[in-house]
């Protein structure tokens, strides 16, 4: 991650496409936030790419000034892998909905951390399926009416921020888009973060998630750094993250492990031990090929 | 068709030996036949196999077959002149194979063949050898090596370096006691037999060739394209070359990953080629059906990425470790909406590495996906090849767009419509300017817009691209002829590893007197179109062969030349013949 030498303002970030969230949707908090934590970190627009995969959030790196991919619904997570590994000097960004990240793309979320790329993971958790117009997530609270569950959920959600600690994640973080300046500094920890940190985001969908308002958060929503959690301590972590539903929603960094793994550029020799592969020339000198194919003989 | 017919003409040697067994009961039924084929590779003989593991992990009966010859083999030949066979299941499956007065080589301590044709039998009693005069009963195959090596007068010094190459870094014990189950049995068939050499496989002085599979070759050729990401899962029987590129890829500075799923390799490698990186996966039938949407996003965001399918009998799992030619039209159609995409398919091992570079030559000249479609037989078998050639090939980059020095970036017309389709390619981290790649349609600045003008534009420009690969193809062969040049009574069409069979059987069908011409087409998609024409045109009826029941390639081109073909389809897992094809040529020319 190189740094610009000038000054750079978050409106720096903004693409000349303006976003089509309805009025008042939470992403616009979250494209701020990331707006303002690229600004802070100095990282010049052409050095960051925003991967997304399908959903109203995953619209997302089209309003923002980067280099983007908005690819496949569920699939930014593997994307991103391919977009580091090959360029281990870019900041690569994976973002999408809790649908995208939490439902049809869970095993790359899992897999991701377990790989331990060195991504930032952004889900803009709204607990509904928004883009198709207000179906059940996997993140929806038990009991919630919606377009697919007329008569209420009648199943448990998904706890995206145990599966994360449970799978390794070295980075365990969660948001609110009501309080941008908050989960800018999430994002620039997450950011910094050397391997794959997640940054859960509660983003309300205003058009079709009527239970988890705004209001809904603002009533429950507890500071873990007010409260005086330590974000070393795994086991505060996870007693943390259980929290959900009717009771406190905690946000803030839930774990930073104070002995991370390496990642994996840092482990993969190739990578560890010369520039990025973009880097590199693309051919195969005569000596390397006389050689492998005295090997093959 | 003259060098064919003078190269049948001055074949002396032409020998095929099967090896056979339970490879519960002997280990090491394929070490004896790849051995066999190395050794008789080293002292300058062309060799052809063919293997079919036994579907279960441990144990079950296993077929290895190499035909060998002093001259160009193109087919992995028709009936067995020598069949090695270790246990008696193993002679009665396999009997029917062997040709009349055929050599049939036996564990002589395991039982007492009963033909039911003439053959020469040749008792070892290799298990009481391996154990009673050396120890080492785990090593009876190589009894049965040492018998078939010196029924061809093989120098049993090159099997010894054979057998040093392979054991030499565990123990030169092992070394020492595989050499001597091997000369214990040539002994005992030259002198308890008294038997005298069938043919004698004197070494033809040539330079050394690579005996290689077509995975080996398909990423060796990858290689030399230059891909330096790699990312697979795996499967049978594209495996060896995700193991291949886990071993190789890192000593020529490149990343290779085993993924979660097919999904998350092809969507990696549409990441890594976005980044910049030449980019390869493989897989067989059920990884490519998991593919296709990620192959749609490729069409659309126009990313080079390369995918190999080495096909397998299918539907659904269908039967792994035989060969099909069934995936054509998931290939050339498979996903949703209108997604041209490029596909390629080797002809030979030796072709292989060439087809493999062509891949990525189409791939990053349409900047789109290109599915290379090789097949299971391909995939295992084993050939001598002349040394891949990387320095006489030509190797194809995207076009790429100047970097500017803006302070800010400027929206970049990744998508700006050209005449050739083809628009320059911006890579991320290229200061100046900035883009999105995207699967929703878009403007050319990548915005999405879902207008009737731009979709209408942008599918003319997507599918423009491969029709300017065709018209630049420089003088890459997409097609090759052979057989009867001028007009032929049947006109026989295929693809993929089907080239050298068919090869033989025509030049066959010509020396009986048949009138047989032969296309073999490389680029399945874009077809080459006017060299497919002129060929139909000169034939009075086109024969489709393909190792597929529907007759899939005979379809597409029913309908795109309005032609009538007769379909000559095999599905039995396993590749034609050349007397397969020879009939089938006799049956539609007559
Ligand atoms: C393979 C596939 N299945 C289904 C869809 C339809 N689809 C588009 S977005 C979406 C869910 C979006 O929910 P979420 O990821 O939470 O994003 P949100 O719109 O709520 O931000 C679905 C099911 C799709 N695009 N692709
Ligand atoms: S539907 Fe919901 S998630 Fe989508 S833009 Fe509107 S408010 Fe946002
Ligand atoms: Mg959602």
């Amino acid at each position: 991650m190189a740094t610009a030498t000038v000054e750079l303002k978050p409106k720096d970030y903004k693409s000349n496409v303006p976003p089509d969230w309805c009025p008042g949707c939470g992403d616009f908090g979250v494209l701020n936030a990331l707006q303002r934590a690229c600004a802070d970190l100095k990282i010049p627009p052409h050095e960051v790419v925003v991967v997304s995969g399908i959903g109203c959030s995953s619209n997302l790196p089209g309003f923002f000034k980067a280099y983007g991919l908005h690819g496949l619904h569920g699939r930014p997570i593997p994307v991103a892998t391919g977009i580091k590994l090959a360029n281990k000097d870019l900041t690569v960004i994976a973002t999408g909905g809790d649908g995208d990240g939490y439902g049809i793309g869970l095993s790359h979320f899992i897999h991701g951390i377990r790989r331990n790329v060195d991504l930032t993971y952004i889900v803009m958790n709204n607990q509904i399926y928004g883009l198709t117009t207000g179906q059940v997530s996997p993140t929806s609270l038990a009991g919630m009416q919606t377009k697919s569950t007329p008569s209420g959920n009648v199943e448990e959600p998904i706890n995206p921020l145990m599966l994360a600690l449970a799978a390794g994640c070295d980075f365990v973080a969660r948001g609110f888009s009501g309080d941008t300046k908050h989960l800018a500094e999430l994002y620039k920890q997450a950011i910094q973060h050397r391997g794959f940190a997640l940054v859960d985001v509660f983003s309300p969908c205003v058009t079709f998630n009527k239970y988890n308002t705004y209001d809904w958060f603002r009533q429950r929503i507890v500071k873990l750094e007010e409260k005086g959690h330590d974000p070393t301590d795994f086991v505060a972590a996870m007693q943390e993250a259980r929290k959900m539903g009717d009771g406190e929603v905690p946000i803030g960094v839930f774990y930073r492990n104070p002995n991370p793994r390496p990642p994996l550029d840092e482990r993969d020799p190739v990578l560890a031990s010369g520039p990025a592969l973009v880097k590199r020339p693309m051919g195969i000198t005569n000596a390397e090929g006389r050689k492998l194919i005295e090997e093959l003989m | 068709m003259a060098t064919e017919m003078a190269e049948a003409a001055t074949r002396v040697v032409d020998l095929v030996v099967g090896v056979a067994g339970d490879t519960g009961v002997t280990p090491g039924i394929m070490t004896t036949g790849e051995m066999l084929t190395l050794a008789v590779s080293r002292v300058g003989y062309d060799i052809y196999t063919f293997q079919t593991n036994p579907a279960e992990i441990k144990g079950g009966q296993a077929w290895y077959q190499l035909r060998l010859s002093d001259q160009q083999l193109l087919s992995q030949g028709n009936d067995v002149n020598v069949l090695i066979a270790f246990d008696e299941e193993g002679f009665e499956k396999n009997e029917k194979v062997l040709a009349d007065g055929g050599v049939l080589i036996y564990d002589a301590s395991a039982y007492e063949p009963h033909p039911s044709r003439e053959f020469r039998l040749v008792g070892v009693p290799m298990t009481k050898i391996a154990r009673e005069q050396v120890r080492f009963p785990l090593a009876k195959n190589m009894v049965g090596l040492g018998a078939a090596a010196a029924l061809v007068d093989l120098d049993l010094q090159v099997i010894r370096r054979m057998i040093e190459q392979k054991y030499a870094a565990k123990s030169m014990e092992i070394v020492e006691k595989n050499f001597a189950c091997v000369e214990l049995g040539a002994n005992y068939v030259r002198s308890e037999l008294g038997l005298s050499p069938i043919v004698r496989l004197k070494p033809i002085p040539r330079p050394e060739r690579l005996v290689l599979s077509g995975n080996e070759a398909i990423s060796l050729g990858a290689l030399a394209a230059g891909c330096r990401f790699f990312a697979g899962y795996p499967i049978t029987p594209a495996s060896t070359i995700l193991e291949f590129m886990m071993r190789e890829l890192p000593r020529f500075g490149g990343v290779a990953l085993q993924m979660e799923d097919e999904i998350a390799a092809l969507a990696s490698c549409i990441g890594a080629s976005v980044a910049g990186k030449k980019a390869m996966t493989a897989t067989s039938g059920p990884g490519l059906s998991l593919m296709v949407e990620l192959l749609g996003l490729a069409v659309m965001a126009e990313v080079p990425v390369v995918v190999a399918d080495i096909q397998r009998a299918g539907p659904s799992t269908g039967m792994p470790t035989k060969t099909e030619q069934s995936d054509l039209n998931l290939a050339l159609y498979g996903g949703h909406g209108d997604a041209p995409r490029v596909v390629v398919a080797p002809s030979s091992v030796g072709d292989a590495f060439y087809t493999a570079i062509r891949a990525f030559n189409l791939a990053e000249y349409t900047q789109g996906p290109c599915i290379l479609l090789s097949d299971a037989n391909l995939a295992n078998r084993k050939a001598t090849v002349d040394r891949p050639d990387s320095q006489g090939v030509k190797i194809v980059n995207r076009l790429l767009a100047p970097e500017s020095d803006e302070r800010l970036p400027k929206p970049f017309p990744r998508y700006q419509i050209t005449m050739s389709g083809i628009s320059p390619y911006a890579v991320p981290g290229m200061k100046g300017t900035y883009f999105v790649a995207t699967g929703l349609e878009h403007d050319e600045y990548g915005a999405p817009n879902y207008t009737p003008e731009v979709h209408t534009a942008m599918s003319h420009k997507r599918f423009r691209k491969l029709e300017s690969a065709y018209a630049n193809r420089n003088g890459d062969e997409w097609v090759s002829l052979y057989g009867a040049r001028g007009e032929a009574d049947l006109g026989v069409i295929s693809w993929g590893s089907n080239e050298g069979v068919i090869r033989e059987a025509v030049a066959q069908a010509n020396a009986e007197g048949y009138k047989v011409a032969f296309a073999h087409v490389h680029v399945l998609n874009p077809l080459p179109e006017k060299e497919l024409k002129a060929f139909i045109s000169r034939v009075r009826r086109v024969m489709v062969a393909e190792i597929n029941f529907a007759g899939q390639f005979a379809h597409l081109l029913a309908g795109r030349f309005k032609i009538d073909p007769i379909p000559l389809t095999k599905v039995s897992g396993t590749p034609f013949t050349p007397q397969e094809v020879l009939d089938g040529i006799r049956d539609a020319a007559a």
